[in-house]
């Protein structure tokens, strides 16, 4: 993985970040093209060491993950642009793993308020949306799934994008009891964010009918990855770990870094499905949708970006297509007005989702639905039929307005 | 139609004429229906419904229309860019016709003598010579180009940009865009009101049409949806059809599963018909008195008669119909 390690600023000082984007929407353009206006937006990333080995070959981490979904979608806007009079730019910012955020961001947004497409982890996240430089911009957060960031530590400059953890367990709780496979084995791996998860998915069980049945704290080593004999090990170790006595329908595992959640389809005790955070997964996108326009879409991403289009490369897409509609359709040039815009009924994104996507008052969580897929296939998309909810279908997945604990300043 | 002074022996007399007109060969009108999954055509006839034959085509068939002359149907096959040219008469594909990358959709001019062809990967609409096949221009417009419309008069062709949201409009003297109107989010198809005054512009992932007028390129209105017990964002606007007086339209609504009737005059929503699942294109049959609806989900057309503004009957076809045409 090469990932620029220097900080790059010299590019971005010269801009004048909102000095530049002052122009009237008196008329529409009337012919093919009209002089455009430059419009900047920020992506910033932190180099972050790449993990360690993937537990699949097949799994590969590209180091434009997200960044090409936010370029190959530049193009797109900018064709609407042309005709419109607008050109944004992608200024990329790579800073150093460990970077002072708070010092960075003084440097980076020096200029004034921003609209920042944020590729960070959920600390630097916060750390970016709390530094006094970007009191004031509009960072979409195309990264993380923490459900902390749209409950307690949420924050009025951040819009999320990703599903959360929440709506994420949601989704599949809703496709198993769906399928009236209603009694599950959570196991559940070492990290907090698993715990996050395993209670997600409790949560689920409880909204929805179904039961936890049997829970385990997986805590065997997983160094078999990658050996001569790490099959042999694993066919050993996996039918232990998910051993129990009780009956269940299907496991849910809760492994948010892929440690062995992986490794569990085939190798469960019981002949029993695998979902949660591996095997059948709820997810934003997979390169195997192609429902609602989506198709083209991956040929779209397969030619500019020359791999497959993941979920972050979608996150980061649908992050720059949000910031060309603010400006285009809704007019706005402020991150302020933005942010009002992105917050009223008169917003919209198109996801492929065959429907269109806004954002929860409540929390700044992209109301999406969400597609239950396994390696090859996509399976189904939540929410699904006959969860009913008296406003909004989708605010079925995740935490709903009386459910928030977000209190965000205005 | 039997006059009024018509009476007894001289009805029965006519309508044995009529029979026996059929029974001499002239078929009744065909549908022709696109099956986007299963890379076929399904006919259908028009009176029974029955399936008279299934074309194989090539790759992902969307678009289809009949030319002018009703003698060949074309369909686009959008993975294998080309055109396949079905003969009415033989119910065979006689010809192909390469468009350059994947094409969705298509129209012809008035004479049929030009093809317009949206090709959906590469924001084009590539100008086809129907006679030679020869590519006479392309032109370049927003992103996922789709539905095209075409003036009357024949100088304007408009074509909407799914994932740009405009619609664009073509000088077919000169083949420059003149003109973009954004309109809501995905734009799927284009429709002049019979009378010419406006173009209608469905965009089905923001849920309305848009009322253009095609001389000042203004939006003169937005009509929107509300049916009571269906959440806002399943209602996705896409076909839309104008009685020949222009008195009434039919919008199918996607994921609704409704197909409404529109006033153009006041822009009310008279109406909602319950059809298949995931309604996308409408025709009429050649007289009008019928509009067929391809419902993508549920596999089949379902039967609207036009005058009681009831669904009647729904006929399966193939996987994922996509849009039909009708030959008298």
């Amino acid at each position: 993985m090469t990932v620029r390690r220097a900080v790059r600023v010299s590019g971005l000082l010269t801009l004048a970040l909102l000095a530049g984007v002052s122009r009237s929407f008196a008329a529409p353009a009337a012919a093919g093209t009209a002089p455009a206006h430059t419009f900047p937006i920020v992506y910033l990333r932190e180099a972050y060491p790449a993990p360690a080995v993937m537990p699949s070959l097949l799994e590969t981490y590209p180091d434009d993950l997200g960044l090409a979904g936010a370029q190959d979608a530049i193009g797109e806007i900018n064709t609407t642009g042309k005709f419109l009079g607008w050109r944004f730019k992608l200024y990329v910012v790579t800073l150093p793993a460990g970077a002072d955020m708070a010092a960075q961001a003084r440097k980076v947004f020096a200029r004034g308020p921003s609209v920042i497409v944020a590729d960070l982890r959920a600390d630097d996240l916060l750390k970016l949306a709390d530094a006094p430089a970007t009191k004031h911009a509009l960072i979409l957060d195309i990264r993380t799934s923490e459900d902390s960031l749209r409950q307690r530590d949420c924050r009025s400059n951040v819009f999320h994008i990703l599903p959360s953890q929440a709506m994420r367990a949601d989704a599949l709780a809703q496709f198993l009891v769906e399928k009236r496979w209603t009694r599950w084995f959570l196991l559940q791996g070492p990290t907090q964010q698993d715990a996050v998860y395993a209670a997600d998915v409790r949560r689920s069980a409880a909204r929805y009918g179904a039961s936890v049945v049997a829970a385990r704290s997986y805590d065997y080593n997983p160094g078999s990855r990658r050996s001569d004999t790490g099959y042999q090990q694993i066919q050993t170790q996996m039918p232990l770990a998910t051993q129990v006595g009780s009956d269940y329908d299907v496991l849910f595992v809760a492994d948010e870094t892929d440690l062995f959640g992986d490794y569990l389809p085939y190798n469960t005790f019981d002949a029993r499905p695998v979902v949660g955070t591996q095997g059948l997964v709820a997810t934003a996108w997979t390169p195997a949708f192609q429902s609602y326009s989506a198709l083209q879409m991956q040929n779209r991403f397969q030619l500019f970006a020359h791999r497959d289009m993941t979920e972050r490369d979608y996150s980061g897409w649908l992050a720059v297509n949000i910031v060309g509609d603010a400006v285009m359709r809704g007019r706005q040039l402020s991150p302020a007005g933005m942010r009002a815009y992105l917050r009223s009924d008169n917003f919209l994104v198109a996801g492929f989702k065959g429907e269109g996507l806004t954002f929860r008052t409540w929390d700044q969580q992209l109301r999406q639905p969400v597609l239950i897929a396994q390696p090859l296939m996509v399976v189904s998309m939540s929410p699904q039929n006959g969860f009913l909810h008296p406003d909004n279908t989708t605010d079925t997945l995740g935490f709903d307005r009386p459910e928030t604990q977000c209190r965000l300043a205005q | 139609m039997p006059s009024r002074a018509m009476t007894g022996r001289g009805a029965a007399l006519l309508f044995t004429v009529v029979l026996c007109s059929f029974a001499a060969g002239a078929r009744a009108s065909e549908l022709f229906v696109s099956n986007e999954v299963d890379d076929t055509v399904t006919v259908l006839d028009g009176d029974s419904y029955k399936v008279i034959a299934t074309i194989p085509t090539d790759q992902r068939p969307r678009g289809i229309v009949e030319t002018p002359d009703h003698k060949s149907v074309l369909v686009c096959d959008g993975d294998s860019s080309n055109i396949d040219v079905i003969d009415t008469k033989t119910l065979k594909v006689v010809r192909k016709i390469d468009t350059g990358p994947d094409p969705e959709t298509l129209a012809t001019s008035l004479s049929g003598d030009e093809l317009y062809v949206s090709n959906e990967n590469n924001a084009l609409v590539t100008i086809i010579n129907y006679a030679t096949g020869k590519w006479i221009t392309q032109v370049p417009v927003g992103i996922e180009p789709e539905g095209l419309a075409v003036s009357r008069d024949g100088r304007i062709v408009v074509v909407v940009s799914e994932e740009t949201s405009m619609a664009h409009f073509i000088d077919t003297k000169t083949w420059q865009v003149v003109a973009n109107v954004l309109v809501d989010t995905r734009p799927r198809v284009a429709v002049y009101t019979p009378d010419q005054r406006y173009l209608w512009v469905s965009s089905e992932v923001g849920g309305t049409v848009s009322v253009i007028d095609p001389r000042s390129h203004q939006i003169v209105h937005v009509i929107n949806f509300q049916i009571p017990g269906v959440d806002k964002q399943y209602i996705g606007p896409i076909g839309i059809q104008f009685t020949a007086d222009g008195r009434t339209a039919f919008v199918a609504l996607g994921r609704a599963n409704r197909v409404a009737v529109v006033d153009p005059k006041s822009y009310e929503v008279e109406k909602y018909i319950l059809v298949g699942q995931r309604p996308w294109q409408l025709t009429f049959s050649p007289d009008r008195s019928k509009l067929y609806v391809a419902n993508g989900l549920t596999n089949d057309v379902t039967i609207i008669d036009v005058s009681s503004e009831k669904a009647t009957k729904s006929v399966p076809v193939g996987r994922l119909p996509w849009g039909i045409a009708v030959v008298p």
